[in-house]
């Protein structure tokens, strides 16, 4: 830390921080073995069984693959995230 | 008892000969007898970090087709009592040996009466790497902290587990302690929490590594390297001692140090 970086505007975050944060995002994909491609067909089918029940914002879908902590605790397992804002439910018929 | 442990690492470059030689040499040092089997055909190099690329007469292509017998082909370290070495074949490629023939190898060397059998494993997931597990009854991974090689030795670990080969150890080579200190490298704990498999040993980065290998005598029978301490670690480690991982804070840089350097130039 020299003098000068006092009066810099905005401390960029070490490239150490940097690579650990890049290699996870990038091990969970290759981890599962599931690439943009399919995901890509997987959001597209998702969106047309869903628009069959509800009208959804497809502008604002987010689907991905994370990492959550195991029932078990040990270690992490892939989860596919999907987070779907509803416009409107479409009219059914109930019988 | 005797142990075929794998060396291997998917990226090419971080290490994996050198840590091969290291640890083959460290626990001959200890009375051990050890084989260390160069398994990279077509691109041996075992021999010429061990010093005794002289030495070859018959390599390991030539034990499986059987144009010699298993004793021919060691070469026996003169340096330290028990340690052989089993070349790899240069003018070959990883094709001339199925994953069986490397199998009946590992058996015939335990039969011989090895404590430990030590395989450097080359680059990459393919025949090489197949060859070089199968006989294998535990593997080390080694990686250095860069992405690419994190993101492979992960590659590997996966590969290992779906090959029976369970619970592999890491290496973490080369760490530089002024970058990590900076924050400009990946330190023990990242790079142990993304691969989420025990760490065996850290070796930082060192010139001794690097002038040991230019003479073909491995840095972990140099007392005074970082690198061969780490090494003589490991080693330690491998036969079942409990050695903590070293330290390597540095001590900032005082105003009398930058002062001495500026006149040593």
């Amino acid at each position: 830390m020299d003098f000068f970086s006092f009066f810099r505007k905005k401390q960029q975050p070490a490239s150490g921080s940097v690579a650990k944060d890049r290699l996870k995002l990038v091990l969970v994909h290759d981890r599962v073995n599931c690439s943009s491609q399919v995901l890509e067909m997987l959001k597209t089918d998702i969106i047309k069984v869903i628009s069959n029940y509800m009208e959804i914002d497809t502008e604002e879908l987010d689907i991905q693959i994370t990492q959550t902590q195991s029932d078990d605790n040990n270690g992490t397992v892939p989860v596919l995230y999907a987070n779907i804002p509803i416009k409107s439910m479409r009219k059914m018929n109930q019988d | 008892m005797s142990e075929v442990i794998v060396i291997t690492s998917g990226k090419g470059g971080v290490g994996k000969t050198t840590t091969s030689a290291n640890l083959g040499c460290g626990l001959a040092v200890l009375g051990k007898k050890v084989a260390l089997v160069d398994a990279d055909i077509g691109l041996r190099n075992l021999d010429v970090v061990m010093g005794l690329e002289n030495r070859i007469v018959y390599d390991l292509v030539d034990v499986v087709e059987g144009n010699c017998r298993l004793k021919q082909a060691l070469i026996k370290d003169k340096r330290y009592d028990g340690l052989f070495l089993l070349p790899a074949a240069q003018t070959r490629d990883k094709d001339a040996v199925s994953p069986e023939q490397m199998q009946k190898l590992c058996d015939d060397l335990k039969e011989e009466g090895f404590d430990y059998i030590i395989l450097d494993c080359p680059a990459g997931i393919e025949q090489g790497f197949k060859n070089a597990i199968a006989g294998a009854d535990r593997a080390i991974v080694v990686t250095t902290p860069e992405v690419s090689a994190v993101r492979d030795a992960d590659r590997i670990i996966g590969l290992l587990e779906a090959n029976e080969l369970r619970n592999p150890v890491l290496i973490l080579n080369r760490l530089r302690i002024d970058l990590v200190q900076r924050g400009e490298m990946m330190n023990i704990e990242d790079v142990e929490e993304i691969l989420a498999i025990d760490i065996l040993g850290v070796v930082p980065d060192d010139e001794s590594v690097v002038i040991a290998t230019n003479k073909g005598e491995p840095a972990v029978t140099n007392n005074d390297s970082k690198a061969g301490q780490a090494y003589r670690n490991i080693v330690q480690r491998l036969m079942g001692e409990d050695v903590p991982i070293m330290t390597f804070e540095q001590a900032p840089e005082t105003f009398m140090d930058k002062l001495k350097k500026l006149f040593k130039k």
